[in-house]
């Protein structure tokens, strides 16, 4: 058991390191979202500012704090300016309990490598992710647009629709588990079986969950071929049209954190986390774990710009139709199948 | 102590969230307030241990009812509050009543209520799952009837508008073939501009 100070000191030390990856990831990912993009459209993407244009994140920051802070006249301002801080503060924040690898020891004090280790650590995450719907959803109404308020409009319909698909979907990997705790889950699915494949919870039968968790994900991150939300050919911008400046930024920000959270918990849920070879003198196998977290979570990343840059965009209502007629039963055909076997099992 | 002090500061702003509610002119500021509220109860379910109680009010009440109450605003697109008659009577008699009853409220558990400690209050998932499918079962499943039969009642309601057949080639006709736009219209949503509804003076 630790002293209270060294605790705050420890969790203190790995907010700060926590909320700076995540930082510099979401700058990162915006680096290569437009240069994988640019790729497969045959362009170079940013190449100017840096070796591979490698500095354009900062340049962006930079960009994006200078400009004009515009704030439209027929704004109601106190949800105007209060939505950018909701939508980022709640992105931001389900990174406390998502764990990035096993227990560390610095000297006499041992620590897990997660700011903080719940056992009800899925459901805060829920609990946030569905809290940060209401970012979007003032930002259109206050803003007091009607491309806005359409764009935030379809942004809740959407959340509130793909949630549900979403949450039951995780069902079956908390019942194989049998626990809240990512940590928990995460070591439920050491080891392998039949001599080679890993223990994962989506080679154990999860397959379809797995599927039905990365379309609603999609969905719940606006992002391609759901970003209804901010249909530029239709909605200008939508909900973030009347935002300029450092406001936008955050938007963005929250948009790309949410995406990175969204594929931690793909990693930690259905590909085992990090878990994986370990090899080499001791040093390396303390780092490996990490790596192979950050390279799931890499892998999800370019999987996320893979598709933007590939597919089209729905239409709202083949999307509402894709949730409710398909996705949702799909998922409790999974869930009560899943139930139905474990049962068996036990 | 450190316990005590954050109860008490997450106490103080579920009180305040719902003055704020009840203060408030604007439809969504008071939204805002309850969910506040919400929150904070959250919060101090958390402290009490029952942190499966804690995550399903941010989910299902914060996280899902308050959507929708926003959501219904936003579309409506509700004014300002305004004063009535009846809303004075109702100040009138609602204070007076409020303070009479959390007294009684507030007596009754200062002098009848045995104290319990947190501890023995079972929060943890486990225990919720074994107590409703075990001791619960029967009034869990009642409970889950009850709100299928809601739900059920809720679609019946929401398609009966729909019965009417519009005319082929007619304006709502084609307003039909495009989904959406048709239940809107069927559900009686005001026909305004969207933009010129929430504008408001300043």
């Amino acid at each position: 058991m630790l002293s209270v100070t060294t605790f705050v000191i420890v969790s203190v030390i790995k907010t700060v390191i926590a909320i700076f990856v995540l930082l510099t990831a979401v700058a990162y990912s915006v680096w290569l979202e437009r240069k994988v993009v640019g790729h497969i459209q045959n362009r170079w993407g940013p190449t100017r500012v840096g070796p591979f244009g490698l500095l354009q994140p900062l340049a962006d920051g930079v960009k994006f704090l200078m400009k004009e802070d515009l704030t439209p006249p027929y704004v109601y301002k106190p949800l105007y300016i209060a939505a950018p801080m909701i939508a980022v503060i709640f992105a931001l924040t389900s990174i406390a309990v998502i764990p990035v690898g096993n227990w560390v020891n610095i000297g006499s004090i041992q620590t897990p490598l997660q700011i903080t280790d719940v056992n009800i650590g899925l459901l805060i995450v829920l609990g946030i992710t569905s809290m940060g719907v209401y970012g979007v959803a003032l930002a259109g109404w206050s803003s007091n647009s009607k491309y806005s308020l359409l764009g935030s409009l379809r942004a809740s319909a959407q959340m509130v629709s793909y949630e549900i698909a979403l949450g039951l979907s995780l069902i079956g990997v908390l019942i194989m588990s049998g626990s809240f705790s990512l940590r928990e889950i995460v070591d439920a699915q050491a080891g392998h079986f039949w001599g080679f494949i890993p223990n994962w919870n989506v080679f154990r039968g999860q397959e379809v969950a797995f599927f039905i968790y990365l379309m609603a994900a999609f969905a719940e991150t606006n992002r391609v071929p759901f970003d209804l939300p901010e249909a530029e050919t239709e909605l200008v911008a939508g909900y973030h049209t009347e935002y300029s400046a450092m406001k936008f930024a955050m938007f963005f920000m929250a948009e790309y954190a949410n995406m990175i959270t969204v594929a931690c918990l793909a990693s930690l849920l259905f590909l085992g986390g990090w878990h994986g070879p370990l090899f080499g003198p001791h040093i390396l196998q303390e780092i490996l774990p990490l790596f192979w977290f950050f390279l799931r979570v890499f892998g999800f990343l370019f999987l996320y710009i893979w598709i933007r840059g590939t597919l089209p965009r729905f239409r709202y209502d083949q999307l509402m139709n894709f949730g409710w007629k398909f996705l949702f039963p799909l998922a409790v055909t999974n869930l009560v199948i899943t139930a139905l076997i474990v049962a068996l099992k036990s | 102590m450190l316990q005590l002090v954050i109860f008490l500061v997450f106490g103080a702003l579920c009180v305040a969230g719902a003055v704020n509610l009840l203060v408030q002119r604007h439809p969504i500021n008071s939204a805002l307030s309850l969910i506040v509220v919400m929150a904070s109860l959250a919060v101090e379910f958390l402290l009490l241990g029952a942190e499966f109680v804690a995550a399903v009010q941010v989910i299902i009440y914060a996280g899902a009812i308050m959507v929708l109450f926003v959501f219904v605003i936003m579309l409506l697109n509700a004014g300002e509050e305004e004063a009535t008659k009846g809303s004075r009577v109702a100040m009138l008699l609602g204070v007076p009543a409020v303070v009479v009853g959390s007294g009684l409220v507030a007596w009754v558990l200062v002098e009848h209520s045995s104290a319990q400690s947190a501890e023995a209050l079972l929060g943890a998932p486990r225990t919720i799952g074994w107590m409703l499918f075990h001791e619960f079962l029967l009034p869990f499943e009642i409970t889950s009837v009850l709100v299928l039969i809601a739900i059920i009642g809720a679609v019946v309601l929401a398609s009966r508008l729909d019965t009417s057949t519009p005319e082929p080639g007619s304006r709502a006709a084609q307003l039909d073939k495009m989904g959406s736009v048709g239940q809107l219209r069927e559900a009686g949503s005001p026909v305004e501009p969207v933009g010129a509804q929430n504008r408001r003076q300043g």
